[in-house]
């Protein structure tokens, strides 16, 4: 068996329909950028679901950590008044 | 099931007052419902059982694919073809989901191949029964990929993230097998006596098979307590075994195909049918290596590997000369 280094992976993202956001789908391990989109074409979009591909080496991705959670998201929590429920309009004001 | 046999620590579920504050946070965390996510902290053992168990997964959803790759050049119509091959292409699929799901936990694609192909890591014991005439493709997605539904669907809502939404992805394809052979057996049970026979010895050859993919019974399985409180198994073995009977007797019933079992019948008292337990000294026997086409699979898929490595290494090598040159001109 050869000991040849294993094809990077990459992590792929899958625009579903016109209009929507690229979502990530799941990984897969190709030689590069090219031969990614199309193993993810074959991989991930046999039935449509798919009308645009973006993939990047995973190794390239940076992410928060888990213990990060608190400090990060703490200093959105006690701001209520980014929510518009936080101001009372009265009803005879109409939809707003 | 698809992983039948996973070997845990084999100790008894540990109570919460007995874990370390870390184990016992991880726990309350499944408690609640919370997924585990791959940079989350999770003990050693539910790692290593994960590993394992969707290994085992994706190592069955490719070595599935021989079976029935069998058949893709004798399809008896080209429409039959086309279909057998798209299945066949989307266990290909599901096998690249749950490899993708097995990575984050910390082991690699090759990690996984040369376990499998050294025999350290197993696959279904299903796929090491051959499939010999045409009405065995029928067979095969009525009674194995049923088999592997009725396993997957709870699945979808298993602790491990990354393995809940390969799940969720393989159910949607699932459902298209299992019909696909359903109609090719509806076909030939309403076809020439000749073709109904083929079905009813296709039956026959798979129904156990098919029972054994559920794992032996929860009063021998001892792996069962554990992952059940990690939520990596949602289901025992027994009762995902009865739901399958209770399902597929009517749909023999249907076909006019009759299942191999005399003490097959329905018990009004259980709301359930009773049924025969397959021969478990069988199952044993084709999970420790000696079922009828365990060497010609892993042989199969040993050969797929090493004739394919020199595309492999040649795609890398001229993936890193055309990084080189991009790099030299910038
Ligand atoms: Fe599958
Ligand atoms: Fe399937």
């Amino acid at each position: 068996m050869s000991n040849a280094k294993e094809w990077p992976l990459w992590e792929v993202f899958i625009r579903g329909q016109h209009g929507m956001s690229h979502r990530h789908v799941g990984s897969l391990h190709a030689p590069d950028a090219e031969r990614a989109i199309k193993n993810a074409r074959d991989v991930y979009t046999r039935r449509n679901e798919g009308v645009s591909i973006w993939v990047v080496e995973a190794e390239n991705i940076a992410a928060s950590s888990p213990s990060d959670k608190g400090p990060l998201y703490d200093p959105a929590r006690d701001k209520v008044y980014r929510h518009p429920t936080f101001y009372d309009i009265p009803e005879e004001v109409g939809k707003m | 099931m698809y992983a039948q046999m996973v070997k845990s620590t084999g100790k008894s579920v540990q109570a919460l007052d007995d874990m370390s504050p870390e184990e016992r946070a991880f726990q309350e965390r499944i408690d609640r419902g919370e997924k585990i996510e791959p940079k989350d902290w999770m003990p050693d053992a539910y790692r290593k059982n994960l590993i394992r168990q969707i290994g085992q997964h994706a190592h069955s959803e490719i070595v599935g694919q021989l079976p029935e790759g069998n058949w893709i050049t004798r399809a008896p119509t080209l429409e039959r073809k086309a279909n057998l091959l798209a299945k066949v292409q989307d266990e290909a699929g599901h096998g690249l989901y749950l490899y993708c799901a097995a990575e984050t936990l910390g082991v690699s694609r090759d990690e996984l191949f040369e376990m499998l192909h050294s025999g350290k890591m197993k696959y279904s014991s299903i796929f090491n029964y051959p499939t010999l005439t045409w009405a065995d493709m029928g067979a095969v997605g009525w009674l194995v990929d049923g088999a592997a539904i009725m396993n997957q669907v709870p699945l979808q809502r298993t602790s491990y993230g990354p393995y809940a939404r390969a799940m969720v992805r393989i159910c949607k394809e699932e459902s298209f097998h299992q019909r696909q052979g359903y109609h090719i057996m509806m076909t030939m049970a309403n076809g020439t006596p000749e073709q109904k026979r083929m079905a009813q010895d296709a039956l026959n050859r798979f129904w156990y098979p098919a029972l054994m993919m559920f794992g032996p019974s929860d009063k021998d399985s001892v792996h069962s307590a554990q992952s059940m409180a990690w939520k990596i198994k949602m289901n025992t073995n027994d009762e995902l075994r009865q739901k399958f009977v209770d399902e597929t007797a009517p749909q023999a019933e249907f076909l006019g195909l009759s299942i191999p079992d005399e003490n097959l019948k329905w018990n009004e008292e259980r709301g359930n049918y009773d049924f025969s337990e397959p021969d478990w000294d069988e199952f044993y026997n084709v999970v420790s290596g000696n079922g009828p086409c365990n060497v010609e699979r892993l042989e199969a898929r040993k050969k797929a590997w090493s004739d394919g490595a020199w595309v492999r290494e040649g795609m890398m090598a001229h993936a890193e000369k055309k990084a080189m040159r991009k790099q030299a001109a910038e």
